[in-house]
């Protein structure tokens, strides 16, 4: 039988190699793989592009990473949050570069990009200054930017529950951004809350197909951002 | 966050209470932060409005009681929330889908600057030290089928908010339907900011006073 769990987060994330695109999950800390982000920090891969809606907060998960220097570009919606201080200062003195994308563009193109699907047109950011550089063109009299799926080399998710297939099923609003970057990372590994028999899952109910998904480590009892954040709890 | 009564023009909680009066029961609305968050307290009874939140939740209810909230389950502002009973969850492309594909009925912004022309600015001051941050507010009023703006008239600085183009990073253009404020609601038309209603004890002269570009007043 098929069988994607692997036996720590260390495992899981240790062939992420220097200058990888990765696609972080979450929005916020709904759904933020903060064990496997911290996993690799302490792998040590540098000169990342990271794609994550946010950048982070205080000094602990994808803050802790960017902190820790080891990304080069990021690629979100919005980076600035309460309690985000790591990322504007590195900004600030171009320490770090940031390509700016509405968050509706932002899940689109990475669907895109997970659903062999080049590119596309939306209305969103049209008559914008983020409509600069890009190619617009009028359907049926109304304006559109093309704007290109979004690929990377590995992605990092969380879910709540997973079976060893891959199959998952996620936590209320921390499902986000995870169904989409399960799809476009070449290599998708999943932290779970919870690994469960094959054939526990309702093949009605599942979310992500484990086609998405290759490895899987399961971290019960995952840390919550907020919870770090307000107990001052820094990373490594 | 202020709610005392202002010395003339509406509270932040009576704007949001003006707005609630013109949505029709059984819309799907996205609010956004500030004071449109504050409508979901002024539903007209025998309404029941839908709330959409851009980070994967409709049918979204109000905060929960202390201590009982769940990191995972929040509102496009980070703020834990609650689903009620008829939620449903989704991941971000089937959100966006829904904003993008014209199936939300109506939008609530706040605003930085609004045009005459109905171009909005709600995201950048654009400073040089500015983090850039824009979120869904360009997919909401790209793809949104109304888009309400509510704010207050003038900055704190008694600036003009309504003006003849704007000079922040727009969000979208020509995308204001209506703009409600502490001192009137005023529809974007062909011809300019055309006044529906002004606030009471406000008069036509003291809101066009502290408007940046021609009011039409009701005919």
């Amino acid at each position: 039988m098929i069988n994607k769990e692997v036996s720590s987060t260390a495992v899981a994330v240790a062939d992420i190699f220097d200058g990888a695109t990765v696609m972080v999950g979450g929005f916020g800390e709904a759904g933020s793989p903060i064990e496997l982000i911290h996993a690799l920090i302490d792998q040590g891969a540098t000169n990342l592009t990271v794609v994550n809606n946010n950048t982070g907060s205080g000094e602990v998960g994808l803050a802790a990473l960017i902190k820790a220097g080891r990304v080069s570009k990021m690629i979100c919606s919005y980076p600035r949050s309460m309690n985000s201080t790591v990322f504007p200062e590195l900004y600030r003195s171009g320490a770090i570069e940031l390509e700016l994308v509405p968050q509706g563009t932002l899940a689109e193109r990475i669907r895109a990009g997970g659903a062999g699907i080049p590119a596309f047109y939306t209305a969103t950011c049209v008559g914008t200054i983020l409509e600069e550089g890009k190619e617009r063109r009028t359907i049926d009299g109304q304006d559109y930017v093309l704007e290109y799926g979004l690929k990377a080399d590995f992605s990092l998710i969380k879910s709540f529950k997973s079976d060893p297939y891959g199959n998952l099923i996620y936590n209320k609003t921390a499902r986000n951004f995870a169904p989409p970057m399960a799809m476009a990372g070449a290599i998708t590994i999943v932290q779970t809350g919870e690994m469960v028999a094959a054939g526990e899952l309702d093949p009605e109910v599942i979310v992500t197909p484990g086609i998405f998904v290759n490895r899987v480590v399961v971290v019960p009892n995952p840390a919550h951002e907020s919870v770090l954040v307000a107990e001052g709890v820094t990373y490594p | 966050m202020k709610s005392e009564k202002p010395v003339m023009g509406l509270s932040r909680d009576e704007m949001a209470q003006r707005v609630a009066m013109d949505i029709p029961n059984g819309s799907y609305v996205n609010l956004g932060i500030g004071i449109p968050e504050r409508i979901t307290r002024f539903v007209p009874d025998g309404r029941e409005f839908i709330y959409h939140t851009e980070n994967g939740l409709l049918g979204m209810g109000p905060s929960p009681e202390e201590g009982v909230g769940e990191p995972e389950l929040i509102n496009a502002g980070k703020r834990q929330v609650t689903a009620l009973a008829g939620a449903s969850y989704f991941q971000h492309p089937d959100s966006f889908a829904m904003i993008r594909g014209g199936h939300l009925d109506l939008c609530v912004l706040g605003a930085l600057q609004v045009a005459s022309n109905g171009d909005l600015a709600n995201w950048s001051v654009g400073g040089p030290d500015a983090i850039p941050a824009v979120g869904g507010a360009m997919d909401l009023v790209a793809g949104v089928k109304s888009v309400f703006v509510v704010t207050q008239h003038c900055t704190k600085t008694g600036e003009p908010k309504l003006i003849e183009a704007c000079t922040y990073p727009l969000t979208g253009p020509g995308v204001v339907n209506r703009i409600y404020t502490d001192l009137a609601v005023i529809d974007i038309t062909a011809d300019g900011f055309q006044l529906v209603e002004l606030s009471p004890g406000v008069s036509f002269e003291y809101v066009a006073e502290r408007t940046g570009a021609p009011l039409i007043p009701i005919s």
